[in-house]
């Protein structure tokens, strides 16, 4: 019956860290994260350079795929097994924090001389859940729009588009030229990453703010959802793309245009060494640039026996992490410190190109589970309209209206559990 | 089999009872000591089991009914009891995962329905096959085993890629050969029941095969060789011979077959992500992602509870068909 026991993990975050930095006796920390893919190896060797860089601290690091990191650690920490240190995606933060399983940091990041001022607002922002700061935003990665040189220039393109009307110009003069699909529409995956950009960018917002509603149903999320069938309609796109067709068929030459997320620049260049790529900010489509982006920030995690050294030997290596973030371009992501975006280092990796399009990046909201309710809700929506099942606006509002009921559950629960 | 377990205990009561009878006083006490005895024993070797069956199956089974009588998220500190408000929800549709659950019960309605009689019939013609002497007959048996020892993730990658409708090469050889080469394997219905089906077929086939194979081959030659001097017909020795003699296996490739079929979770989770929409999603995918990745751990419990019920009537029409029926002559062919 362990379940029973409830958890209570303590809030502390230490003493102050000295400007000399740790001189405590030998601690080891771990530090857990899930950067398996072509991010792996970066991470890797950050831990390295900061192991070897002092004598006292040893950070063990401890990868587990995203897929599984967020049930396993929220199940280590009430378990009272937790690691000292993690990076989590911005989006989890408040689900993390409502359930108790980071702390809050407001106070280490006065002691490691970070302010708002250091990074771009949003990011910064997004670190925030009920007036707190929970994270340290490490990175910045967002959609960005891959294009296939040689089949572009088929069509005599040499400037990837910037707005919606040309896009279409390209799509037409594509199919005229004899590119069958220049665009491969997915219907899942990173399906709602574009609808949500494309949401933004007609001026909606998915989420109300405060946890209550599911807005993604709006005029907005219809244009948006609307324009990607457009494209399957109007013959643009093959019809029933299936899960990671659109990404496997622009590595294998098929299709001008892909939108992705900025990491699979690592994966292109190592399994695809022969594709010419451009990577660019995607093209505006509605009223205002928006794309959808997301963040890597660290966070301490709660735990049933703080321990002073431990604190403050995560605090130091926090602190070497966000000094060395230049380094972590390597990871194909956009280091979140402006400073390490000023650094030639960056300015040599292919997403320096998505630099213009930083201020136009979009974060979910701060609302505890809404990731788990957008998975059951407005992805199957998406799927359904693309796969052409039902019509944007209805598949839209009923999906709405269910993530709503199941938002309005997760509140009283929530706010019961703060009791 | 039931003889078995029904034999020991009838011969255990009629020696104590004859015993008794003999010479009442003196041996009474024996015979009551002997049983204790006996007893004991019995206990010591159902002891590991019983420990594994209490910790692994009836104390999770209670602590579950507890959960699904409270609005239960393992990660909060308050743990409210609903009594069965998670039951109402989820059978009158109050409850928002009321329509994705009952949806994941009927995709695993159609997915055992659909697959089992396949299971059963497939694999005792490819066995019957493999049980006539031909050459290269070991090379065919392993290959029809083969895919089975492939994990799910291998043979949902594999498929998912030979299946894709603008890129995979099953469509492509269709369109080589003349066919419809668009066809939507894995995003459009009834495709994607096709698909996962038949993937499951190709997987498990061998399994079942081999467990055929082998009760074949227990099958005395003679009997086949006194029916057809009797005149009986190849339909006729397989009707009457065949059969009952896989009687008890079959009983097992049922029940084996129908559980792995209700617990399918894997294929769709990976090959259509339980699309297109939530249609491919089975009972277990819905649960576990209530449970797991929601946390919703005691509304999880009641679907688990419902789905339990179900199975059990399952089980019980399973056992009932397979009951033994003394009167019938076949029982004599043993």
């Amino acid at each position: 019956m362990a379940g029973c026991a409830s958890a209570t993990p303590l809030t502390s975050t230490g003493p102050t860290l000295e400007s000399s930095g740790y001189s405590g006796p030998p601690v080891t920390i771990q530090y857990w994260n899930g950067f398996t893919g072509g991010d792996g190896p970066a991470m890797r060797q950050l831990v390295e350079d900061f192991n070897a860089s002092q004598d006292l601290i040893d950070v063990r690091m401890n990868v587990v795929q995203w897929a599984q990191y967020y049930q396993r650690v929220i199940a280590a920490v009430h378990a009272g097994q937790g690691p000292d240190v993690g990076a989590m995606h911005v989006e989890q933060l408040a689900t993390q924090a409502a359930r108790r399983t980071i702390t809050p940091i407001d106070d280490v990041v006065t002691e490691l001389g970070l302010s708002g001022g250091d990074y771009p607002e949003d990011v910064w922002n997004a670190g925030m859940y009920q007036e707190q700061r929970y994270g340290i935003p490490l990175d910045m990665h967002s959609l960005a729009m891959y294009g296939n040189r040689s089949v572009l220039e088929q069509a005599g393109i040499t400037t990837p588009a910037a707005t919606g009307a040309e896009f279409e110009e390209q799509m037409s003069a594509l199919v005229g030229a004899g590119v069958s699909s220049p665009l491969w529409m997915p219907n899942r995956w990173p399906a709602h990453l574009i609808f949500l950009s494309l949401l933004w960018q007609f001026g909606g917002e998915p989420y109300a703010e405060d946890g209550t509603a599911a807005t993604f149903g709006s005029d907005a999320g219809v244009d948006a959802l609307q324009w990607m069938v457009d494209h399957i309609e109007q013959g643009y796109s093959p019809a029933n793309v299936a899960i990671d067709s659109q990404y496997t068929a622009f590595k294998n030459g098929e299709g001008a245009y892909t939108w992705d997320g900025i990491w699979q620049a690592n994966d292109l260049t190592t399994t695809a060494p022969d594709l010419s790529w451009t990577m660019t900010p995607l093209p505006t489509v509605g009223t205002e640039p928006a794309v959808w982006a997301n963040s890597h920030q660290l966070v301490l995690f709660r735990s049933r026996r703080p321990d002073d050294n431990r604190l403050l030997a995560s605090k130091q290596f926090l602190q070497y992490l966000v000094e060395n973030s230049a380094s972590w371009a390597d990871a194909g992501m956009i280091p979140a410190l402006t400073s390490a975006r000023e650094t030639e280092e960056f300015r040599a990796t292919p997403q320096a190109a998505l630099t213009e399009a930083i201020p136009s990046m979009r974060f979910l909201p701060p609302v505890a589970a809404v990731g788990e309710v957008q998975v059951q809700t407005l992805e199957t929506a998406i799927a359904d309209t693309i796969l052409g099942r039902a019509d944007a606006r209805s598949a839209l509002e009923g999906a709405a209206s269910r993530a709503t009921a199941m938002m309005q559950n997760n509140l009283r629960k929530f706010e019961r559990g703060q009791a | 089999m039931s003889d078995v377990a029904i034999n020991p205990p009838a011969a255990g009561v009629a020696t104590g009872a004859s015993a008794s009878r003999t010479s009442a006083v003196r041996t009474s006490a024996r015979a009551a000591a002997t049983r204790s005895r006996d007893n004991r024993d019995g206990w010591l070797f159902m002891a590991p089991y019983l420990v594994v069956f209490t910790a692994f199956v009836i104390l999770p089974t209670i602590i579950g009914v507890w959960i699904s009588l409270h609005d239960y998220d393992y990660t909060l500190a308050e743990k409210p009891f609903i009594g069965l408000d998670n039951y109402t929800g989820l059978i009158d549709g109050s409850s928002p995962f009321a329509g994705a659950f009952w949806q994941g019960m009927q995709g695993t309605a159609i997915f055992t329905v659909a697959t089992v009689p396949l299971l059963l019939v497939l694999p005792l013609v490819v066995a019957l096959a493999m049980n006539i002497k031909f050459r290269g007959r070991n090379f065919f048996r392993a290959m029809y085993f083969a895919p089975y020892v492939l994990g799910v993730a291998v043979v949902a990658v594999l498929w998912r890629y030979l299946l894709d409708t603008n890129i995979g090469l099953v469509n492509h050889y269709l369109g080589v050969i003349g066919l419809n080469d668009a066809i939507p394997w894995l995003t459009q219905l009834p495709w994607a029941w096709i698909s996962l089906i038949g993937v499951t077929v190709w997987w498990t086939l061998g399994f079942n095969t081999v467990i055929y194979l082998a009760a074949l081959q227990d099958i005395s030659p003679e009997l086949y060789e006194a029916a057809k001097m009797d005149g009986a017909g190849p339909w006729q020795r397989f009707r009457h011979i065949t059969i009952p003699g896989l009687r008890p296996v079959l009983l097992f490739i049922t029940s084996v077959t129908i559980i792995a079929s209700v617990n399918m979770f894997g294929q769709s989770y990976l090959m259509t992500q339980g699309g297109p929409g939530q249609e491919t999603r089975t009972a277990i995918y819905q649960i576990a992602e209530t449970g797991l990745t929601s946390f919703n751990s005691g509304l999880a419990s009641a679907m688990s509870m419902i789905f339990s019920v179900f199975l059990a009537i399952i089980s019980m029409a399973v056992f009932f068909l397979f009951r033994e029926r003394p009167d019938r002559p076949r029982k004599d062919a043993r």
